[in-house]
């Protein structure tokens, strides 16, 4: 595809257009269009399997798109230019453009191997080539942003659910992505562990300016964090908008049936 | 025949000179099979496919013929393409080689019992490949199948004596001639065999204490 004449400054920060993305015969993503403005917090609800993970998941460029176009900071993430044309990117460009992303997963994902401090220092060292004392220094001041500064030596197994989950937002806050990605972080805690990462979250959406892909199944706490709410089923955004307006009085119908069946449990 | 005790320490320094090569060409022979294997393992799953099947091949074709056929073609092969290594020499690669297509399937089950978020943690925290292996993947994948690598040295350790027949002067060929050359078999034979269990059994040991080691850090 050839590239637009002029590259417009876009007063996005991420980008989609017409995204789309099946596994087999399953379409999890139809024709998505979403932007995203930079600083945002925009929490992503929507029943098990309608394929907003999938949101994240290729934005993480842990997923390949089918068709559509992804940009983040202005850049097509899949494709760059190459001799005035857009191809597919390559390994180089993808590196550059996962600089400018940072994922917290639901399972956590720390290197057991590796104790807390190390953990957080691994990528600052080796990615962005930092000193030791540097890495050491900045792991520090983000376990004390999450309550954990006691814990630098600890390793994982010997953490609870909710402070693994908090290490693992340390670690990827540690490489100061502009946007950071959300995969429902809380879903796999015990219910009293799941406050204290919210209020990590809660934090973070209060005094960062990062912008923030939130999909989540505490419909509380994205309503009281998000600037923008989205409701996506069957691959595709129902129903978008402020959190009071989602949460109070819904467009839809099936935003309505999906609230009610939540929110009575 | 009666059991003559001073025939025995008479050829106990030849005997002992002898196993001192069965154990260098083992020890050698495992520092090369634990690396190859691994350089095959990774390979395997190079994303050029003419790699990792040209890898897969090596792999199959060396475990499908024998050991020993490997080394007599090693050995003899060699002044058609223009080399002359020593026997010694020969019977380390090619013992070293064999095994490392042993320990490349063990190395890859161990890569393969890495998660997937493993995988994508590093990928979401932009770790380069190169790093994503010795600092992510090989560390957590090699602890759990030190075991399994072990018994292949236990294993090579037996296969030693396969190297008399490209005329290394291991053990049992030192055995053999001393045996041709006084007409006695059952002294040396006997303390070839003895030889062999008093050096394998306590590696043996030594090497479960080292897997019990592996097993309480992993």
């Amino acid at each position: 595809m050839p590239v637009p004449e002029q590259p417009t400054a876009t007063r996005w920060i991420v980008e989609l257009d017409k995204v789309s993305k099946s596994f087999g015969d399953t379409h999890v993503l139809r024709e998505l269009c979403l932007n995203v403005a930079p600083g945002e917090k925009l929490a992503i609800i929507g029943p098990s399997g309608s394929g907003k993970t999938t949101i994240l998941r290729v934005l993480m460029t842990l997923e390949t798109i089918d068709s559509g176009t992804i940009t983040v900071g202005g850049e097509p993430l899949w494709h760059m230019p190459h001799r005035g044309q857009l191809v597919p990117a390559n390994e180089k460009h993808l590196r550059k453009m996962r600089g400018q992303l940072g994922m917290v997963f639901q399972h956590f994902n720390l290197f057991p191997h590796m104790n807390v401090l190390d953990n957080i220092t691994e990528a600052p060292i080796h990615v962005q080539g930092l000193a030791k004392g540097e890495a050491q220094e900045r792991a520090r001041q983000l376990l004390a942003m999450v309550g954990l500064a006691e814990k630098v030596d600890a390793y994982p197994a010997h953490l609870s659910g909710g402070q693994k989950q908090r290490v693992a937002i340390a670690r990827a806050c540690a490489m100061r992505p502009k946007v950071m990605l959300f995969d429902e972080v809380t879903a796999a805690l015990d219910p009293e562990l799941v406050g204290e990462v919210l209020s990590v979250l809660r934090q973070l959406a209060e005094e960062t300016d990062m912008t923030m892909l939130i999909v989540t199944h505490e419909m509380r706490f994205a309503r009281e964090v998000a600037d923008r709410v989205l409701f996506f089923d069957q691959g595709q955004i129902r129903e978008e908008g402020p959190p009071e307006k989602i949460f109070t009085n819904p467009d839809h119908e099936r935003t309505r049936e999906f609230l009610k069946a939540v929110l009575e449990h | 025949m009666v059991w003559d005790w001073a025939f025995v320490w008479e050829i106990l320094p030849d005997l002992l000179r002898g196993l001192r090569i069965t154990v260098q060409a083992t020890l050698l022979g495992t520092a090369l099979a634990l690396v190859v294997g691994l350089v095959l393992a990774l390979l395997r799953r190079s994303g050029i496919r003419a790699v990792s099947m040209a890898a897969g091949a090596f792999v199959e074709f060396v475990r499908s013929t024998p050991l020993l056929v490997q080394l007599l073609f090693a050995f003899f092969a060699q002044p058609i393409l223009g080399v002359r290594l020593s026997a010694l020499v020969t019977g380390i690669i090619v013992l070293g080689l064999h095994y490392a297509t042993y320990t490349s399937e063990v190395y890859r089950a161990g890569i393969e019992g890495i998660p997937r978020g493993q995988w994508e943690a590093a990928r979401a925290l932009n770790l380069p490949p190169r790093r994503t292996w010795t600092g992510v993947v090989l560390p957590q994948a090699i602890p759990p199948v030190v075991p399994a690598l072990t018994n292949y040295f236990i294993a090579m350790y037996k296969d030693t004596p396969l190297l008399l027949a490209i005329g290394v002067g291991e053990v049992l060929l030192t055995a053999r001639v001393i045996g041709s050359a006084t007409f006695r078999f059952l002294e040396p034979i006997t303390m070839v065999g003895v030889l062999f269990f008093l050096v394998s059994y306590p590696s043996a040991l030594l090497l479960r204490r080292l897997e019990a080691r592996f097993a309480r850090s992993g």
